[in-house]
Formats: C-alpha cells, sequence, structure tokens
C-alpha cells in the first residue's frame, strides 16, 4: 500500500479511507460483478467415495493385468547368456590374468572361455561387456570430462577444461581425450569364435559399428578439424591418457569410427547410472532368415584382458542378447504390471463391497446428483 | 525508512537538543542572507520523499534488506559452498540462480512500489501553492516543494492546505477558517480554525513584511489534536495559541475565501506525515506454525546429510586398494576418508537444499496476493452508500481470518449504526415520551426490513422491489410484532435513507403544548426553554450554509430522493424533501425572516459526534433552531421566530475523565451568564446544588434515565449554572494563566475547568437511540454458531450494554447472567470465587453456553491485577458471552492482550473510533469500520469493512477459505520438496554417496520454478472446497480452521510419510525396471524426474476440490510446458553446461514405451495409497465437512431442504450425534429463521 496518506486525486470528494487495494475505477468502486472475480466459476467438484472410484480401480486391474502378461511374456521370450571371466576363481583360465595385472604391462594376456548355448539366439544379437562394483556414476568421476573438447573444439583440444584436473595434462601436455572417464576407459577385446561339432573354430563376425547412439556419433562428439583423414595431424600437440597404451587416433583403422567418434569410446563416455552396470560392445547381425544367428553349441570367447578390476572388487562378465521392443530381459516390469493390476482388481472388489454396505447407507445427497 | 546521511543526521540531533521547543520566525526578513545564515535553515523542507531507494543506491540498498532474511542469507551460504570446489555438487554458476529468481522478483517488486511512491511524491510536491516573496510584495504561485519553515503562505477556498500553517489571517469577518481533515482522519464535518489571537484584522489586508515576532512552539509531533505555544512579539508580550489555530497539512480549506499564515512545520515534521506509520507486518498464525516445520525441515536436511556424509566415509573405507574411478587431487593425493565424509556433508547440504522451500516464502506472498485480490473484489462486502470495498490493509494475515476463536467488538457504530436518533426527554423530572415519534420510526424501518433473508434470497436480488405475494406476508408478520423488533430490524444496504429522515424528530404533543404555554418569564417553564436552548447550544456543531460544493452533501439529497419515490409510495405518498423543508417549516414559523431560504432546507449540521446533531435536530424540531455559530457568539432562533445571539465566553471540551462538557455564553437579554452543561449523568448528578425541592427531580430523572437505560438508549444529563460577573472574572484570569502556560497546561485547563463546573441546576435528560446496524444479531448468531466467542467492550453503562446484547442475540433471556461489579479487591475476589463455584456446577466448559458475564470498567481494572487475572480468564472460559461496560481504550487493549495470552487463542477486534484504537492494534487481526466516527480505527487496522454484518462473510467464507487454501499450499510445498530431495537422497545409495544427481541441474531447477509452481500457488489462490453459500448457512464449518485442522503437526508428518512413500516408488520402480542394463545417469534419472514430476502434479489433482477452468488450464499448462522445456532443452543443450549433458535424452526416452510404461506403473503406484484414503473417508467418514460437500454440490433448492433438515436435527438437546439427516424427509420446509439456535458443541 502506498505510505503515502493522501493524494491529490482524493481531493475532488473521494472518500480517502476507501482506496481499495484493487485500484478502483474514477467513480464506483463497485467490484465487477463476474463470475471469475466473485469466485463463483463454474466448478466440477469431485468426491472420492468408493462409488466412484471403483470404476477406476477395475479400469487400471483390466488394462495392467494384459499388459503386465504381454511384457512377461516378451521378457521371457529374451535369450539372455552371461559369463563371469574374471578370473577370481583359481579354476578359471583368465585367473593367471587376474593375479599379474599391471597398467603398464605391454605383453597383452589372453584367456580363452569355453560356454555352450543352449538354445540358438535367433535374431540380431548384441554383445555387451558388464563390470559391477564400478561407480561410473561417482559425482567426481562423471564430471571429469569435456564436452566442447569432445565435440572437436580446436581450442578445448590444448586447452583442456578444469573439470579434467588432475587428467588433463600429461608432463605439461595436454591429454586428448582428456579426464578420468577417459582415462579409464574399458580395454578388454573379445572374440567369439564358434566351436563346430568337429572341434574346428569359426570366428563369428562382430560388428563394431552402430552401438552408440547416433546423436552421439553425428552431434556430440567430433575429431577435431573435422572428420578427415589425418587424425594423426589433427591430435598434433596433445598426448594421450595415462592408462591408455595407444593414442586416440590409433583406436581403430577405419577413419569413420576412429579418434573421439570411435563407437567403442563414445559408449563409455556415457557414464552408467547405477554400479553394475553393461554396455554395448559389439552386434551380431543376424545373416539369413534361414540360419540362427547363433546356433545352439559351443563356443569360445577369446579376452585379452587388460582392464584391472580388483582394486574395486570388481566383476566382468560377457553378455549375449537378443534385444525386444522393450529392450533387454528384464521380467520385474512385466511382473510388477500384474501384481499392480491384481492389487487394483482386488481392491476394486473390497470396494464395491464397502460401497454396497456403506456407500447407500449414509444416505448422503450424492444418490441424488 | 529513509536513507539520510548518517552525519547529518546528527548533526541536526545536536542542534535541536539545545532546546525543547522550535522557534520560527519569518524568512522574509532574511530573504537577502545566504542559505547557511538564514535561522530557520535547519528546519525541513516541505518536499517530502517517501522513497526508500534512489536509482543508484537502490541495488546496494535493496540486496541489504533482503539479506535481513534468514532464508535469504540461509541460500547464500548454500551459494558459497558451491564454490568451493571439494564441496560442489553443481556447477557454481547455476547454483545461483535460484537465489537470483527469488532476489530479483524481489527486488523488481519493491522497486514497482518504490516508483509508486516516488510518482507520488512528485505529484504532491509539485503541486502549486501561493508564497509570499519580498521582492514583489505580493503572493506568487510556486511549488509544494519551494516551501520552507518561516514562510508565508496563502491557501484559498478548497484548496488543500501544503504544510502546517499557523493561522495569522482570514478573509472571514469573523477571524475563522474552516478547514475538513476528511484527508486525515477522514472526519468529513467543517472543523472551524481561528486565527492566533491579537493578530485578527478584517479591514486591512494581510501584511507578512510587518510581522516581525517569533513563533514558539512545541517540537514536531504526531498528535493531531494537540499543539501548543506562544508568539512572541519584539516587546516580549506572549500571545498563546493552540490546536485551533493549526492549519495541518493534508487537510482541504472550506468556506472561506482565503487564509493566510506561517509554515511551522514542513515536509516530513508536519503531523500528517508523522501520522503515517506505513503498513504493518504481522506473522499469521499458520506461518508460525510452519516456521517451526521448517526448523523440522532444518533437522531432517541435517539427518540426511549426516547419512550421507557416514555413508560416504564407509564407503571409501571398503575399498582396499584405490579404483580407477577415484579421483586425486592435483597433487596424486587422494584425500581421506574422513575428510571426504566431512566435505560430503556440505555437498549433500547443497544437492539436498530444495528441502528448505526456497520458493516457498516467494510462493506464500503470491497466494497471499491473490487471497487479498479476491476479497477486495467481493461484491458482497461492498459497501453502496460509502462506495467502499473492503481494505485489505496487512497482506500478509488473510488466513488469520480462518481461526479467529475470539472477537472484541465495539459496541456504538460497529453494533450500531452510530446514527443517532432522538427518541426520549426528560425536562425537570417530568418525562416526555414522543410516542409518536417512536411510531414514526417503526413505520421507517418496516419498510426498509424486506431484505433481512439474504442467505436464502440470493437469486431475488436482482429485482430490488419484491413485488411477489411472499414478501407482503412477509412484511404482514414483521408488521405484528412491530415493537418489539424494531430495534433488530434490518436495512437494506442498496437503498440509501439519507440523515434528513431519520434525524426528523417528531415532536411530542405534550411537551408542545407545554412549550407554547410557556413564557420566559414563569419560572418553571423557563427550564423547559433552558433545556432546549442547552440543547441546542451545549455542542461544538457547525453550522454549514453552503454544502453544495461538496460532492457528498450533493449526491445524497438527490439519491434519497430517488429511492424513496420508488421504494415508499404508499408509506411516504407525497413527501419528497421539499415536503419535509416545509414541514419544518410549520414547525418554525417565521416568515419575516430574511434568512429562511438560507436556513430553510439547506441548513446543514457538521458535528463531530453524532449524538451533537440528533440533540441539535431535536432542538430544531421544537423550534430552537441553531443557526449559527462562530466562535464568539451562537445565533439561536426561538420558536416564536425572534434570534437570540449569546456571545459564548468559553467552551470546556468534551473528555473521557470529565465525561462532560459546558458552555459558557452570555444571555443577549438579561446579560447573565450562563454556563450550561451535558454529560454522563455519573458526571452531573453528584455535581448538583440539592435544595430540597431539587431533590424530588433528581430522584425522578434518575429513576428515568435507569429506565432509558434499560430500553437501549444512550443517556445523557443537561444541567446549567448562572455565574455572576465576580465569579466569571476571577475564573477568567485563571484561565487565561493555564492557556498560556506550556509545563502541565493540561493539568492547569483541567483544574479550572472542574472548578467551575459545579453546583448545577438539573433541566433534564435526553435518550437517544443509537439503531442497531442491519443484521448484526444475525452476524452475532453465525460467529457464535463458528464456535466464536463474542466479547462486547463499551464506554456505555451497563444497562444500555445489557440491553443492546439482548437486541442482537448476544445474550438470551434464558441465559444465565452473572454481574462482576466490586468496589475493591476483596469483594471482586470472593465475587469470582462465587462465580467460579456456581459455574462449575453448571458443567465443564463445553457445555456452560448459556452463561453471560457482565463487568464494568472499574472493577475490570481490580481483575486485571495479577492474582486475580487467571481466575477471571477461568470464569471467562465459562461464559458464553461477555460485556465489559464503562471501559477506556486502554481497558479494552488490556483485555485483549489478557485473553490472547492467558488463553492463547486467536482474537479479532472490531471497532470504528479512536477509541478502539488500542484494542485493533492488540488483537492478531484487527478489523476497522470505516463509519461515522474518522478514519483512526480503519488506519490501525488489517481490514476495513463497512458495516458489521460483513464480518460474517469475512470470517465464514473468506476466512475459512484462505486459511484451508493456504495451509493445504503449504503442506503441498512441504511434500514436493521431500518428495523432490528423497529421490535425490535414494540414488546416493547407488552412487557411492558422492552427491551425484541423475536429473540434470537445470531441469531440477525448472522443475521448482516452472513445472510444479503454478499449480500450487493456484492451488492456494482458487481451490474452493465449500460455496460461499453453504458456509454462511453452517457456520458449524469455520471450526476446522479455529482447531488448526488444515495445518497439524499431524498433517505435516502425514504428508512427509506419503512424500517418503511416493518418492521411494518413484526411485525404486525406475531403479528395478533399468537395473544391470546399460543405461546411463540422466537417461535413468528421466523416467524418476517424469514419473515424479507426475506423481506430484497428480496429488495436487487429488487434492484440489473444485475444478474450474482455471484449473485445467494450468494444469494441463504444466504439464505442457514439461515436455515442451525439457524437449527443447535437451535438444538445444549440446554442451552448453559442461560436464552434465543432457542432449537428446529426452527425445531418446519418448521413444522408448518402455518409459511410458514406467511412467505409468510408478504414478499409479505412488498415488494409490493416498487415492484409496481419501476414497474410504469420503465413504464413510463422519465429518461435517465432506457431507457439506456432498450437500455442496447439489442445486440451490436442494441444497437448501438438506441444510435446513441438518439444522432441524442440530439442537441442543441432541447430542453425540454426527447431525447428519438420513434420509431425504418429505419437504415440510422449516421456518427460515434462525430462531432455533444449534448449539455446537460436538464439532
Amino acid at each position: 500500500m502506498m505510505a503515502s496518506s493522501y493524494s491529490a486525486k482524493e481531493e475532488d470528494g473521494h472518500h480517502p479511507g476507501a482506496s481499495g487495494a484493487g485500484g478502483a475505477a474514477a467513480n464506483g468502486r463497485k467490484p465487477d460483478n463476474t463470475a471469475f472475480k466473485q469466485q463463483r466459476l463454474p466448478a466440477w467438484q469431485p468426491i472420492l467415495t468408493a462409488g466412484t472410484v471403483l470404476p477406476a480401480f477395475f479400469a487400471i486391474g483390466l488394462i495392467f493385468i494384459p499388459i503386465g502378461i504381454g511384457l512377461y511374456v516378451t521378457s521371457n521370450n529374451i535369450k539372455e547368456f552371461e559369463i563371469d571371466y574374471t578370473g577370481t576363481d583359481t579354476s578359471s583360465p583368465c585367473f593367471s590374468c587376474y593375479q599379474n595385472f599391471s597398467w603398464n604391462s605391454t605383453l597383452p594376456c589372453k584367456c580363452s572361455l569355453p560356454f555352450s548355448l543352449d538354445q540358438p539366439f535367433e535374431s540380431n544379437v548384441f554383445m555387451y561387456y558388464g563390470l559391477s562394483n564400478f561407480y561410473q556414476n561417482h559425482r567426481r568421476y562423471v564430471k571429469s570430462r569435456d564436452d566442447s573438447h569432445l565435440n572437436g573444439n580446436l581450442y578445448s583440444l590444448t586447452h583442456p577444461s578444469k573439470e579434467c584436473e588432475p587428467y588433463a595434462h600429461r608432463d605439461n601436455v595436454p591429454v586428448a581425450p582428456c579426464g578420468a572417464i577417459a582415462n579409464s576407459m574399458f580395454n578388454d577385446t573379445m572374440e567369439l569364435f564358434f566351436v563346430h561339432p568337429n572341434e574346428t573354430r569359426s570366428q563369428i563376425p562382430l560388428k563394431r559399428k552402430g552401438i552408440a547412439w547416433w546423436t552421439d556419433k553425428h552431434v556430440k562428439f567430433r575429431n577435431p578439424g573435422g572428420n578427415g583423414d589425418n587424425l594423426t595431424a589433427a591430435f598434433q600437440g596433445t598426448t594421450y591418457p595415462v592408462n591408455w597404451h595407444k593414442p586416440v587416433y590409433e583406436l581403430d583403422a577405419d577413419p569413420e569410427n576412429n579418434g573421439f567418434i570411435n563407437e567403442d569410446f563414445i559408449v563409455w563416455m556415457r557414464t552408467a547410472a547405477l554400479p553394475t552396470f553393461r554396455k554395448l560392445y559389439r552386434i551380431i547381425e543376424k545373416k539369413s532368415s534361414m540360419t540362427p544367428t547363433l546356433p545352439s553349441g559351443n563356443y569360445t570367447l577369446e579376452v585379452t584382458y587388460n582392464y584391472p578390476v580388483h582394486s574395486f572388487d570388481g566383476r566382468k562378465r560377457m553378455i549375449l542378447s537378443t534385444i525386444s521392443w522393450m529392450g533387454g530381459k528384464n521380467p520385474f516390469l512385466g511382473i510388477a504390471y500384474i501384481t499392480v493390476g491384481s492389487v487394483c482388481f482386488f481392491l476394486g472388489v473390497v470396494l464395491l463391497l464397502i460401497h454396497h454396505k456403506y456407500g447407500n447407507r449414509s444416505s448422503s445427497p450424492d444418490i441424488a446428483s | 525508512m529513509k536513507w539520510t546521511n548518517p552525519l547529518a543526521l546528527f548533526r541536526r540531533k545536536e542542534r535541536e537538543s539545545e532546546d525543547t521547543v522550535r522557534t520560527v520566525v519569518s524568512n522574509l526578513l532574511y530573504e537577502h542572507l545566504k542559505k547557511k545564515e538564514q535561522p530557520n535553515r535547519q528546519y525541513k523542507g516541505n518536499a517530502v520523499k517517501t522513497t526508500k531507494y534512489t536509482p543508484w543506491s537502490f541495488l546496494i540498498v535493496n540486496l541489504w534488506e533482503q539479506f535481513h532474511r534468514v532464508a535469504n542469507i540461509y541460500f547464500l551460504g548454500i551459494v558459497i559452498l558451491n564454490f568451493i570446489p571439494v564441496m560442489n555438487a553443481f556447477h557454481p554458476g547455476v547454483a545461483i540462480i535460484p537465489l537470483c529468481v527469488i532476489l530479483a522478483l524481489t527486488a523488481i517488486k519493491d522497486a514497482w512500489e518504490d516508483i509508486r511512491r516516488f510518482q507520488t511524491d512528485r505529484k504532491l510536491n509539485n503541486l502549486p501553492c501561493l508564497i509570499y516573496s519580498r521582492k514583489t510584495k505580493s503572493f506568487e504561485e510556486k511549488h509544494w516543494k519551494d516551501l520552507h519553515v518561516g514562510d508565508f503562505v496563502k491557501v484559498l477556498s478548497n484548496e488543500v492546505i501544503p504544510a502546517d500553517i499557523l493561522l495569522l489571517h482570514t478573509s472571514d469577518p469573523n477571524g475563522v477558517c474552516h478547514i475538513e481533515t476528511a484527508n486525515l482522519d477522514g472526519e468529513t464535518n467543517l472543523k472551524q480554525r481561528k486565527v492566533v489571537p491579537g493578530f485578527f484584522n478584517p479591514n486591512s489586508p494581510f501584511e507578512p513584511r510587518h510581522f516581525r515576532g517569533a513563533v514558539v512552539c512545541e517540537k514536531p509531533n504526531s498528535d493531531l489534536n494537540h499543539f501548543k505555544g506562544y508568539i512572541e512579539k519584539d516587546d516580549q508580550n506572549k500571545t498563546g495559541f493552540g490546536v485551533e489555530s493549526l492549519l495541518l497539512r493534508g487537510s482541504t480549506a472550506r468556506n472561506t475565501d482565503e487564509s493566510a499564515g506561517i509554515v511551522v512545520y514542513a515536509g516530513h515534521e508536519t503531523k500528517s506525515m508523522l501520522n503515517n506509520s506505513g503498513p504493518r507486518y504481522k506473522r499469521s498464525k499458520l506461518e508460525r506454525m510452519m516456521n517451526s516445520d521448517v526448523i523440522l525441515c532444518v533437522l531432517l536436511l541435517f539427518g540426511l546429510c549426516l547419512v550421507g556424509a557416514i555413508g560416504h566415509s564407509i564407503w571409501l573405507e571398503t575399498f582396499q586398494s584405490i579404483p580407477q574411478y577415484f579421483i586425486p587431487d592435483n597433487n596424486g593425493q587422494y584425500t581421506s576418508s574422513i575428510l571426504a565424509g566431512f566435505y560430503m556433508f556440505f555437498t549433500m547440504i547443497i544437492l539436498l537444499q530444495v528441502l528448505i522451500p526456497i520458493s516457498l516464502y516467494v510462493s506464500i506472498e503470491l497466494v497471499k496476493m491473490g487471497q487479498v485480490f479476491f476479497i477486495t473484489q467481493d461484491i458482497d462486502l461492498y459497501d453502496e452508500k460509502q462506495d467502499t470495498r473492503i481494505q485489505c490493509r496487512s497482506f500478509n494475515i488473510t488466513e488469520d481470518l480462518g481461526q479467529i476463536q475470539y472477537v472484541f467488538s465495539d459496541k456504538t457504530g460497529t453494533l450500531t449504526e452510530n446514527k443517532m436518533v432522538f427518541r426520549r426527554c426528560s425536562v425537570r423530572g417530568t418525562e416526555f415520551s414522543h410516542a409518536e415519534n417512536a411510531v414514526r420510526l417503526a413505520v421507517l424501518s418496516e419498510t426498509e426490513s424486506e431484505e433481512e433473508f439474504i442467505l436464502f434470497q440470493q437469486q431475488h436480488k436482482a429485482s430490488p422491489l419484491f413485488p411477489d405475494d411472499q414478501t407482503e406476508s412477509r412484511r404482514q408478520s414483521t408488521r405484528a410484532n412491530v415493537s418489539r423488533s424494531r430495534v433488530t430490524v434490518t436495512k437494506p444496504s442498496d437503498r440509501a435513507f439519507s440523515s434528513p429522515l431519520e434525524t426528523d424528530v417528531a415532536p411530542d404533543q405534550k411537551l408542545q403544548q407545554v412549550l407554547r404555554g410557556a413564557s420566559l418569564a414563569e419560572d418553571e417553564s423557563g427550564y423547559y426553554l433552558d433545556f432546549f436552548l442547552a440543547l441546542a447550544i451545549c455542542n461544538t456543531v457547525v453550522v454549514s450554509k453552503a454544502p453544495a460544493h461538496r460532492r457528498k452533501a450533493e449526491e445524497r439529497p438527490s439519491n434519497s430522493k430517488k429511492q424513496m419515490t420508488n421504494d415508499l409510495p404508499d408509506v411516504f405518498s407525497g413527501e419528497d424533501m421539499t415536503n419535509i423543508c416545509t414541514d419544518q417549516g410549520v414547525v418554525t414559523p417565521n416568515p419575516g425572516q430574511t434568512q429562511k431560504t438560507q436556513l430553510g432546507c439547506l441548513v446543514h449540521y457538521e458535528s463531530q459526534s453524532p449524538d451533537e446533531a440528533a440533540l441539535v435536530h431535536a432542538a430544531k424540531a421544537y423550534g430552537f433552531t441553531l443557526a449559527e455559530r462562530t466562535p464568539d457568539q451562537v445565533a439561536v432562533r426561538l420558536p416564536s421566530g425572534q434570534m437570540l445571539s449569546f456571545q459564548v465566553l468559553d467552551i470546556l471540551a468534551f473528555d473521557a475523565k470529565r465525561k462532560r462538557m459546558s458552555v459558557l455564553v452570555r444571555h443577549p437579554h438579561s446579560r447573565e451568564i450562563v454556563m450550561y452543561t451535558k454529560g454522563a449523568d455519573s458526571a452531573i448528578m453528584d455535581l448538583l446544588e440539592q435544595p430540597l425541592l431539587e431533590k424530588q427531580v433528581k430522584c425522578n430523572t434518575q429513576q428515568q434515565l435507569d429506565q432509558y437505560a434499560r430500553d437501549g438508549l444512550r443517556t445523557l444529563c443537561f444541567a446549567k449554572r448562572i455565574l455572576s460577573q465576580k465569579e466569571y472574572e476571577d475564573w477568567s484570569k485563571k484561565r487565561q494563566e493555564a492557556i498560556s502556560a506550556i509545563d502541565q497546561r493540561e493539568q492547569l485547563l483541567m483544574d479550572t475547568t472542574v472548578f467551575l463546573e459545579t453546583k448545577f441546576t438539573l433541566l433534564g435528560a435526553t435518550g437517544i437511540e443509537d439503531r442497531l446496524q442491519e443484521n448484526v444479531p444475525e452476524t452475532i448468531q453465525a460467529l457464535r454458531e463458528a464456535g466464536i466467542q463474542v466479547w462486547v467492550l463499551t464506554g456505555d453503562k451497563p444497562e444500555t450494554a445489557v440491553n443492546i446484547a439482548y437486541s442482537c442475540k448476544l445474550l438470551d433471556h434464558r441465559d444465565l447472567l452473572f454481574t462482576l461489579n466490586a468496589h475493591n479487591k476483596a469483594m471482586c475476589n470472593s465475587t469470582l470465587n462465587n462465580h467460579l463455584e456456581e459455574v462449575k456446577r453448571y458443567g465443564p466448559p463445553e457445555r456452560s453456553e448459556e452463561i453471560g458475564l457482565v463487568i464494568d470498567g472499574r472493577t475490570l481494572g481490580l481483575v486485571m491485577d495479577e492474582d486475580l487475572r487467571s481466575k477471571f480468564v477461568e470464569l471467562c472460559k465459562h461464559c458464553r458471552s461477555v460485556l465489559c461496560c464503562r471501559v477506556t481504550p486502554l481497558q479494552k487493549s488490556e483485555v485483549v492482550k489478557l485473553v490472547r495470552d492467558k488463553l492463547g487463542v486467536m482474537t479479532l477486534s472490531i471497532g470504528d473510533g479512536a477509541n478502539d484504537v488500542n484494542m485493533i492494534r492488540a488483537a492478531d487481526v484487527g478489523v476497522g469500520i470505516s463509519g461515522q466516527e474518522g478514519m483512526q480505527a480503519v488506519m490501525a487496522s488489517d481490514f476495513a469493512i463497512s458495516r458489521f454484518k460483513h464480518l460474517s462473510k469475512l470470517l465464514l467464507v473468506h476466512g475459512h477459505w484462505c486459511y484451508n487454501r493456504l495451509s493445504n499450499m503449504i503442506v503441498y510445498f512441504f511434500y514436493k520438496n521431500l518428495a523432490y530431495v528423497n529421490l535425490l537422497f535414494c540414488y546416493q545409495f547407488f552412487c557411492g554417496f558422492s552427491g551425484t544427481a541423475m536429473i540434470d541441474h537445470w531441469i531440477m531447477i525448472f522443475f521448482n520454478l516452472f513445472f510444479t509452481s503454478a499449480p500450487p500457488i493456484m492451488f492456494g489462490i482458487m481451490d474452493k472446497t465449500l460455496s460461499a453459500e453453504t458456509l454462511l448457512c453452517m457456520p458449524v464449518l469455520y471450526k476446522s480452521g479455529q482447531h488448526s485442522e488444515g495445518y497439524k503437526r499431524r498433517t505435516f508428518w502425514i504428508a512427509m510419510l506419503d512424500a517418503f512413500y511416493q518418492s521411494l516408488v518413484c526411485f525404486f520402480i525406475p531403479y528395478w525396471t533399468y537395473q544391470g542394463s546399460d543405461i546411463d545417469i540422466f537417461t535413468f534419472g528421466t523416467p524418476i524426474n517424469t514419473a515424479s514430476f507426475f506423481t506430484i502434479t497428480l496429488h495436487l489433482a487429488i487434492e484440489i476440490q473444485s475444478w474450474t477452468v482455471v484449473h485445467w488450464v494450468i494444469m494441463l499448462g504444466s504439464v505442457l510446458v514439461y515436455f515442451i522445456m525439457t524437449l527443447v532443452f535437451s535438444a538445444l543443450c549440446v554442451s552448453c553446461n559442461p560436464p552434465a549433458n543432457p542432449y537428446w535424452i529426452m527425445q531418446q526416452q519418448m521413444n522408448d514405451p518402455v518409459f511410458y510404461l514406467v511412467c505409468i506403473l510408478t504414478v499409479a503406484v505412488a498415488l494409490l495409497p493416498r487415492y484409496i484414503v481419501h476414497a474410504l473417508r469420503g465413504t464413510n467418514a463422519e465429518s461435517l465437512h465432506l457431507w457439506a460437500r456432498k450437500v455442496d454440490r447439489l442445486a440451490p433448492p436442494e441444497r437448501q431442504q438438506w441444510i435446513r433438515e441438518w439444522k432441524s436435527l442440530w439442537h441442543p438437546s441432541v447430542s453425540g450425534q454426527t447431525g447428519r439427516p438420513t434420509p431425504p424427509l418429505s419437504s415440510d420446509p422449516i421456518s427460515l429463521e434462525p430462531d432455533s439456535p444449534f448449539s455446537d458443541r460436538r464439532l
């Protein structure tokens, strides 16, 4: 309100105390008799009673249960195979690699794990590597990256963001890609062999492109100076992260999948939400409609064991999975839908009883409405 | 607050402390001097500046003020924490944003207000005024701001006075000047101001150059009615003056062509500016409760942070060696787990800061603004006659209106009209009942009584004439018991009866005969003449001859004329304004008078108290017309047409201590000095001269006075005393000394006054009726049903007060009435004990509704004593209504404070006059009635209404709404913040308590700022649990607010538990869905955020009780805004806010069916419990509130029937029921008259 006790306007006979907060019109302070201002707008006044909520519960039940069944069946149709190759167990083929690990060893440690698939995998098979107890979501770890650097910004390439510290410079040379996420990139390699019944092995072709989001590959991540051929020159004046064995421009021979736009790198840079996660590694494409992508039988997984996990008690896994419209295998959603649907249906019945027992007794005016 | 240089302040203080008075000399003598050497230089100029800021100091000063709020400091602390690298949870720049938005919003609001003030200031400062200039030797037109103390100013008629001016000259031949102080105190009557004695020279024009004296007066103070000082001339002669010579800034000159004077106070030192205390800030009960819950939230926050910190330490300890995802500092060192835990505590505070709702305070302010808007827009609270809406002067206690438990009301002007009507009189012990007048008034009020039944007749409002039979029959019934109900009958608000009809008095036949036969010579009948002369003279009524220029006066007659011909064709056929005037002409036959035209119709009495006006009108009806009043003489026209001019020697004004006033006049014929006195009977009866004969008169009169009081009339006694010339001269000398004294002047004046006022001869007594305002009994009954205790605090006699209490249904004739009337403490104590005993026998406090208590001022003073207080309060708790009579303004506020503090209840004071100001200020909510007695009560109030009946809608409807809305909104805010924060907290268990947020920080800010802010604000402003009609018909519903049912500790904890449950659901359903998959942080956060958004929004949707189109627009709008903003943000932000990067995540998720499935499931599970609880409560609930909601949905006629049935069950004899009528009974409409006061003890 205005502090001044009077104003010139009031001289002409206005009642001085009557200056309503609404700022009245010149003559007549009568408020407008409109539905809005008089708070008489037509309104819907729902009252929740057993009677009125009944249909909602039955509807939820009737909708949720089929959805849940659909989800459950879909999830069950997904074939998934998982093999742990950490090598903590002495019997494991990778035990020696697990034992003798150091970041600096130049000799790759290889181990091969035999496994067999009981059922054929029909459609495209997605090959994942899985890590557990790896906190990619640690606050400071998540921040340790420089997006404009990864987006091919030439200035950022040589001047990595402060967020990347202490992985921004190595011996005063800027690191590309900088930061802890890049530095800790997963570097095991895996190859898959089908062991024919006659003991011969044939390597299964693994597609290494198409595993990252399209927008990541084409918008978010760019090589400095465009995706030209001469990546070596583009990354001139930078060095590779301390845990890496080779510079970023040697990640792949294919220039479309090299440097910052290397899809393995992009996938790794998309930090996992939970400490136990999987990341897409390769895709095994279905070749023909006649034969299954992975027929049942014996396989061998050849692992180049580079990535240490014993410091954090982690596990490493290789996962083969087919995919449906709802993603990977997860029965939870289906079960949850069925449960919630059933509970709602049951509550609906209970409410129906309550409604019959009490709903009419109160003789409330709602029967008249 | 003004932003003045502290140094200047110090200097001025030093100088002024040297003397206790202010000396002002004419500036004209020093005009040639430089500014620094002028004698008046240290006084402030007339330019006013009410702004807080200047353009360049705005930022700093405003920020400085804003950071006085604890909340802002808290958030500033969090922002600062964010700049410490080891602790920051977000990008530091982003963390500033919420605080900046809040500060900016507040700053914009402050700046806007300040600009408004600046504009008003500028307008005022540039108003023109006439200032005397030595150079041109004439008054020149300049601006207000050019005026200084010591300047000479001329004011023309109808001009606003620019500063406080000592009046030295007027064009009026009598040396007076009239001012209207409506702008200052709302009093619209004219006030006379006199030229300083000795300066008045009607024949010569004013010559400021000849003014040589020095004006010595008080320091500036805010008292509008007191001012004293003297002018010291060169020859050391002192001339005293008082407030009657001061023209106040802001008042308007009337009826005087020009007046001039010297400026004594200017600008901020004027009395009107010193009276400007600005808006008041109160904190409502709800907010006080809320603040304690905010503290609970702080504790909760600390708890969560502690869990985070300890969790982080423990998590770090689980690693034997250092994993590659740990990041060393720049030296390659890793912080120890203990230190990391310590840092984590602060990181967590930053992360979870939203738990303390920064937006809550801003939202509450917005909501209250909206609520105030709707209250002021209410057409039912608009008064047509005065053209006033309700004013909300305090913006921040709207919800207190919904929690009132005790109402303290003034009587006169609050419950009653304060339009006094002369009813009866007694002269020398002979009573004249004025039966004709009573009949006339009864007829008058009968025709007005039609609109009593507003509650059920809303739809009829459009046709004001009620041509149907129904009305006719009702009129019949009203007529039948007219004699009983005439006090209570009402007056419709939309037809204005102007004062002429009401103030006119039909003379009593007997009295008129007595008068006709009387002549001045005869002894006994001389008393009759004296009596009427006293009525006419002994007052301060001003006769205003040309009121036509004043708009109000102009409007009234035309208005009433039109109304009358419309509404009263049968009763007053042909009686319009001119007829009334000729009626008067018959009573006052004076064909020879030259002044007739002037005095006929247009004579207008302006009085400060309505009683005086009523008396003057009564005298006029008997032919004793007050014709003119100047400071020195008063002219009365006698029935014979003869004009008597009395010389006025002195007026001893009314004060509350003496309770009387006197006028000293010299009789024109006999040259006798006569003193006429009027006052309360107690103030006069003891001072009578008592010859034996007088004793009988006194006895009779006292009896009649008591009878008047029992009839609810206000009584006044009239007496006279004849002084000898000698007596007068002695006294006059003393008086003069007292007037010119500066020290203890009031005491000296009082002594001289009391010295003179004794040895009276009793003339007679009058009974004046103060009619009840319309709908007062109904309003009081409604408040009563709502569980509000109504107390009446009045200065009137106990008998009058009790009668008014009966007629406004505050007391019932079946009630047990206790009276506390004691002369000393011991007696008082024993009476209290007795009453307490009796009351306790009667039953527990809840059951004893039929007990009333009457206490008078003297006893109240005793009871206020420390050791009796608690007993008194205990007794009051048992009483349904308490009447305090003969209380002083200070006692009124003491009573309010006592009840407020001792019982810990919410109090409301309502009053209309200056004597109610203390009480209004003392209560939690002060309501002023803008009525006859000026604006002081309104100025002190939080809400100002124009009629008492508006109180019921203000409390029962708006109070109920505001309280429910705001409490629901606050609960919702706490819920919302916890629900959201707990999501982040849950995630900490899966990221090693490292303070990661799975939601982008910008989205989090948007979430609070845009996505979920509008719905609760709209909810707080517009949600409507019940319709106004239902709330008015069922006042019992108000009790939920009194018991703080909308917002209790329990409500708070239930909301918090629900929030906890919902956030667990919102986190864990997505968690289990995406567990072990290749999902990344923000992709995981998006369904959580979305599900949480829908849960929070739909939670509100469950709570919303009535959906209007605005609700739909805002709710759907919020959903749209959520999707649009998130989509746009994640499409545009490729690397705008490193290192967080939400690019394309929303789009990706919206292509995934699982996203929708997760969201639907989560929302369904999260809201299931609340939904079921609401449904179960709705099905089998016993609460009246729910029943009312069901009734509310019905069509009006059906609804009324249900409510009537409910009321019929709701009778005091029934107990222990919920009061719901079971089957719809056959339509046998129960009387609409609320004559069966149903008890309210069960809710």
